[in-house]
């Protein structure tokens, strides 16, 4: 039998097949480790319109969150505080300060400070800050150590995976109602965080919801 | 064969050097691989929207109107029951006022759980100027805030609850209404609150019981 392909064709077919293998599996590695929010999230930290500063207010000063996100105990939206709270103090404080230009632009009539959102689910996710803050999932859960920010930072991937993981173990997660604002508890001492985590889901009925429409409607 | 693995190698390392890796702090915006359904066409709360001439989705309430969100079933036409608050009629509870005189007692009933969510409520939106123990030297003082008042002296103990209703709701001298902040449940609490923190800050040795004076030290 007369061979149909020379060796110069077989050794080209070889090659290409490898290669072709190869590009599959770094092309589905690299899908796995670019596409998910993991790695197109974690890390955004956008330039603001004024350069505040988390480390400083809710650190150094030590205000609570709740002095400027007033909705997060009621509402599903923490809320971005309206300009009058900056002016709250900055009426006063650091008056003349450049940095606070677009603040006093806002406050004089020229409409809202246009922040950069920087955490963000998409529209068919129905995320609750409310009933998360109130159950004993603390802000330092989904948004890290704010208080040590000096620039926010998209800290957790917020993919559906991540939440899930809270879903069916927040007792991991979950601290006394009262104590949700506090970037620095821990649980008390000689326990650890799962059995008392355990005890405050018995206590509070908590039930994360598994199914898809607990958060997509 | 080893031309094909390198030309291959070479790729990787681009893509890794362009790429970077995970958490790589960055201020470009997130990268939309799969944007379908993300950004649905509605308007959400505190987002922009092209609609109005100010570029805002929401809209500021018009005078002489009160919020109603949709969720008050008791409002609505037709319902058994009215909810006398949805028009917030009630001046002494709202406004801290019974025609033009101040109420002198707090309309909600002071118990230990509304003290302590009075106490709650004052560290968060209190403290930062007035101080943990109200005598005006919070935090906001070491920057250069002066003139604070310190709320546990004897004038504000004259001061009547209504008008100290007043002055978190509105606002007076260099402080800021505090009304759109504090919820009005809150404020009450509050006031409830610091009538204990004063009566604290001014106790006596007759207000500590006979029997366990001896443990004070000086």
């Amino acid at each position: 039998m007369p061979l149909i392909f020379t060796q110069r064709a077989d050794n080209w077919l070889r090659r290409g097949m490898a290669g072709a293998f190869v590009s599959v599996v770094l092309g589905i590695t690299g899908l796995y480790y670019y596409a998910p929010p993991e790695y197109t999230r974690v890390g955004y930290a956008p330039k603001q319109p004024v350069a505040y500063s988390h480390e400083l207010h809710a650190g150094r000063l030590g205000l609570s969150c709740l002095y400027c996100h007033t909705g997060v105990e009621e509402s599903s939206v923490a809320k971005i505080p309206p300009t009058q709270t900056c002016m709250n103090c900055h009426q006063a404080i650091k008056a003349d300060s450049p940095q606070l230009e677009a603040i006093r632009v806002s406050w004089a009539g020229g409409g809202p400070v246009r922040w950069e959102r920087v955490h963000q689910t998409p529209d068919y996710v129905y995320f609750n800050h409310a009933v998360h803050v109130r159950r004993g999932v603390g802000c330092v859960s989904c948004h890290g150590k704010v208080n040590e920010m000096p620039v926010v930072v998209h800290e957790k991937p917020l993919s559906m995976g991540w939440c899930l993981e809270c879903h069916r173990h927040p007792e991991e997660h979950l601290r006394p109602p009262d104590q949700s604002t506090n970037f620095e508890w821990q649980p008390p001492q000689g326990q650890n965080q799962r059995d008392y985590g355990l005890t405050l889901k018995d206590q509070f009925g908590i039930r994360a919801p598994e199914t898809c429409t607990g958060c997509h409607r | 064969m080893r031309w094909v693995f390198l030309g291959l190698a070479m790729l990787t390392a681009l893509v890794i050097r362009e790429m970077g890796t995970r958490g790589t702090v960055s201020d470009r915006r997130p990268l939309m691989v799969f944007s379908d359904m993300d950004f649905q066409p509605r308007y959400n709360p505190q987002a922009a929207g092209p609609f109005f001439a100010d570029g805002r989705a929401m809209r500021t309430p018009p005078a002489g109107t009160v919020p109603f969100g949709g969720t008050d079933y008791e409002c609505d036409a037709g319902s058994p029951r009215q909810n006398p608050d949805l028009l917030r009629e009630d001046d002494a509870y709202y406004r801290g006022k019974k025609g033009t005189t101040w109420v002198t007692v707090n309309p909600l009933r002071v118990d230990m759980k509304l003290l302590q969510r009075g106490q709650e409520r004052y560290g968060i939106f209190c403290a930062p100027c007035h101080g943990a123990t109200g005598k005006g030297n919070g935090v906001i003082t070491q920057y250069g805030l002066t003139g604070v008042a310190g709320i546990t002296d004897a004038l504000h103990a004259l001061m009547p609850d209504g008008q100290f209703f007043d002055v978190i709701s509105n606002g007076k001298g260099r402080m800021m209404p505090y009304g759109p902040q504090i919820k009005v449940r809150d404020r009450w609490a509050i006031i409830a609150y610091v009538r204990a923190l004063s009566r604290s800050q001014n106790a006596g040795i007759t207000d500590v019981p006979e029997s366990i004076r001896g443990e004070l030290k000086p």
